[in-house]
């Protein structure tokens, strides 16, 4: 083998590579945010007596969840113009990661509603609370607590998927390996920098995580 | 030139999925085989051999598939082996499968209880006929759902081929939009045929998984 | 020689010292019933005999079998020594008949119908003989129990290990693994027991070890241990569980 690394010549490119995480994580925490509000009203929609509730929103999910996150990119940034819905491409990414991340977000927030036991709803109500102070004092931390893990690990998820939408020229972290390598032909190099940076942000963002369940679930008050 | 988005396409598309299923195969018996050692390097007692395995998943689990696929594709040739699209994504598929395959298999294992393991010392049995007898069909039981269940996201992640250019299923419907200028309708057909796919595997997942949690 | 002979054993779990220097032999033919307080070493005790743990310093001998040697063949000294643990430990993807011939076939290495002949035997003798085809889940922790007598009786050995099995039973269902434990204990089978139920300790037990903070307390027959405790402990002790 008589190929010459040169990983050197990739730090000029830290600030592309800043902007890159900078948008990254936007994108990442704007799927998130949506996805959840998305994911909370189809998880009621999908547990609703109705079937004109329940039908559509079980669709939704089974349909979002056995197709793949780049043909759903495709079908809103390619596909709606056809319709006459023209997006910009960043519009266009987190949208589809929005529905996209909707149909797992519901998953886990029916997940962690069942999580909470009928005796501890029974015990809040035997006590003379209301509905609503049972679902505050008693079913809200539960739950949160119980769907934790899954939201921290979906959020990192997320933040690797993103790097789809830098096939439709979203400018994320890994659009910046592509731009790198059109400068500096080096593209193994790009992509294994690129590639371990993705791995530096998850590790962070498993830390951080670990520490706020830590500090919110896991440590008493002081008293 | 462009043409109107017709069946015979359609059939193209159909063929292309053919390139979808075998790269997900592929990558089921690479990444299988892969699996298990790393199975056994996170279980044994034998700590390098832990942290080597923990590495490995870490680092497969920590970055996206798509730079996994990139690094590969554009790095093997570099120590001398010329690849095409086709193999840096088989083989890339599999190393990815075989982080997720290994975490899922020593998940199973450990979910048998150690005494299960001590049942089987206190009768005399071996350690090779506690394993074989006692533990593993206990394990695969619990192993089997959640490995067909992945499989769903092998099929859905060899679509990250097409931005390597792997003509599979993704990639002939790029493709054809290309020739036809119905984007629409091409990729709205492209994820019918992903549908069918993983909603056959999905199905069979949850039914394995309600039966043998039923069965013993 | 005795069946069973322990030479200052020591084991700690971690910094702490949960068998301190315990000493004691144990007869063919006899059943000894090891009582104590949560913690103090009695099922330690039972799980070093079987070469579930190992020990720190000391010897363990089990049927001319040194447990305690770096290169001891712990599959030939579990088929001498069978055990029941508390959790019953049945095979919950096999039915009744295979747990028990499941080790027949494997250690044994008998074939399938004479391991056959024996399961129908001892699951008939625990009384279960309808509940052959049953698997573990269907049956009551009682019932469940009993096969786990049955499945160690069939390895013929030549000392039972029995390790509180009937503390994760419901009251009603004691009474029948306890009069299981009598028929077998009839027959002559060497047996240890840790057991929370002093009157069967003191009806069948021929002898009682009482056990506190990791050595040997008291020793001696049953129901002189059990009637006149000679020291404070075992006195304060057995007025806690029976009263």
């Amino acid at each position: 083998m008589n190929y010459n690394f040169r990983f050197e010549i990739l730090l000029r490119y830290q600030a592309e590579i800043l902007q890159g995480v900078l948008l990254t994580l936007q994108l990442s925490v704007l799927t998130m945010v949506f996805g959840l509000v998305i994911g909370l009203g189809v998880a009621i929609a999908a547990g609703s007596p109705s079937k004109w509730l329940s039908v559509p929103a079980r669709f939704y999910v089974e349909t979002i969840r056995n197709t793949p996150l780049l043909v759903q990119l495709f079908i809103v940034f390619f596909g709606l113009p056809s319709l006459g819905v023209r997006l910009s491409a960043d519009l266009a990414a987190v949208i589809a990661l929005s529905i996209n991340m909707g149909a797992y977000g519901a998953e886990i927030l029916r997940a962690g509603f069942e999580s909470v036991r009928r005796s501890q709803i029974e015990a809040g109500r035997s006590l003379g609370l209301t509905a609503a102070q049972t679902f505050r004092h008693v079913v809200l931390f539960q739950a949160t607590k119980a769907i934790y893990p899954a939201l921290a690990s979906q959020f990192v998820l997320i933040m690797l998927a993103t790097c789809v939408v830098s096939s439709i020229g979203v400018t994320e972290l890994f659009h910046q390996a592509a731009f790198i390598d059109s400068r500096t032909y080096r593209s193994f190099e790009a992509y294994t920098l690129i590639t371990l940076s993705y791995l530096i942000l998850t590790l962070a963002f498993r830390a951080l995580f670990s520490f706020i369940y830590w500090a919110v679930f896991v440590r008493r008050p002081a008293r | 030139m462009i043409r109107e988005f017709a069946g015979a396409d359609v059939v193209y598309l159909l063929l292309a999925a053919r390139w979808t299923v075998a790269l997900a195969l592929v990558a089921m018996l690479g990444g299988g085989l892969l699996g298990l050692v790393i199975a056994a390097l996170r279980i044994v007692p034998f700590k390098p051999a832990n942290w080597l395995a923990i590495l490995y998943i870490n680092l497969i689990q920590g970055t996206p598939l798509l730079g996994q696929l990139f690094i590969f594709f554009f790095g093997l040739p570099l120590i001398g082996i010329q690849v095409d699209a086709w193999t840096a994504a088989a083989i890339s598929l599999s190393i990815y499968a075989a982080a997720f395959f290994g975490e899922i298999w020593r998940g199973a294992l450990q979910s048998v209880s150690i005494r299960q393991w001590e049942a089987g010392a206190s009768l005399g049995l071996t350690y090779g006929q506690r394993l074989f007898y006692v533990v593993l069909p206990q394990a695969l039981r619990v192993a089997v759902a959640p490995t067909v269940g992945f499989l769903v996201q092998l099929i859905k992640n060899t679509s990250l081929t097409a931005l390597i250019g792997f003509v599979e299923l993704t990639r002939a419907g790029q493709i054809i939009s290309g020739a036809t200028f119905a984007p629409l309708r091409v990729y709205l057909v492209v994820a019918v045929v992903y549908f069918v796919i993983c909603f056959s595997l999905s199905q069979m997942s949850r039914r394995l998984e309600r039966k043998l949690h039923v069965a013993r | 020689m005795s069946l069973v002979e322990l030479t200052q054993i020591r084991k700690s779990f971690g910094p702490v010292e949960v068998l301190k220097d315990v000493s004691l032999k144990v007869e063919k033919g006899e059943i000894v019933a090891i009582i104590g307080r949560s913690g103090s070493g009695k099922s330690t005790l039972l799980r070093c005999i079987n070469g579930l743990e190992q020990v720190q310093a000391g010897r363990i001998l089990v049927a001319g079998i040194d447990v305690t040697a770096r290169n001891a063949d712990l599959n030939v000294l579990r088929e001498r020594a069978g055990m029941v643990f508390q959790s019953y430990n049945l095979f919950p993807h096999l039915d009744v008949e295979r747990n028990v011939t499941l080790a027949l076939k494997l250690v044994k290495k008998l074939d399938r119908e004479a391991a056959g002949k024996i399961a129908r035997d001892v699951v008939a003798r625990v009384g279960l003989a309808e509940k052959l085809h049953a698997y573990p889940d269907e049956l009551s922790g009682g019932q469940q129990q009993r096969v786990a007598i049955a499945r160690s009786l069939a390895m013929q050995p030549a000392l039972m290990l029995f390790d509180e099995i009937t503390s994760a039973l419901d009251p009603e269902l004691v009474g029948e693994v306890l009069r299981v434990l009598e028929g077998v204990a009839k027959e002559g089978m060497t047996m240890m027991l840790v057991t929370h139920e002093m009157n069967f300790a003191k009806n069948v037990a021929d002898r009682v070890i009482f056990m506190h903070e990791g050595r040997i307390h008291e020793d001696g027959p049953a129901r002189e241990i059990l009637q006149t405790p000679r020291t404070a402990e075992l006195g304060s002790f057995l007025s806690a569980v029976l009263h």
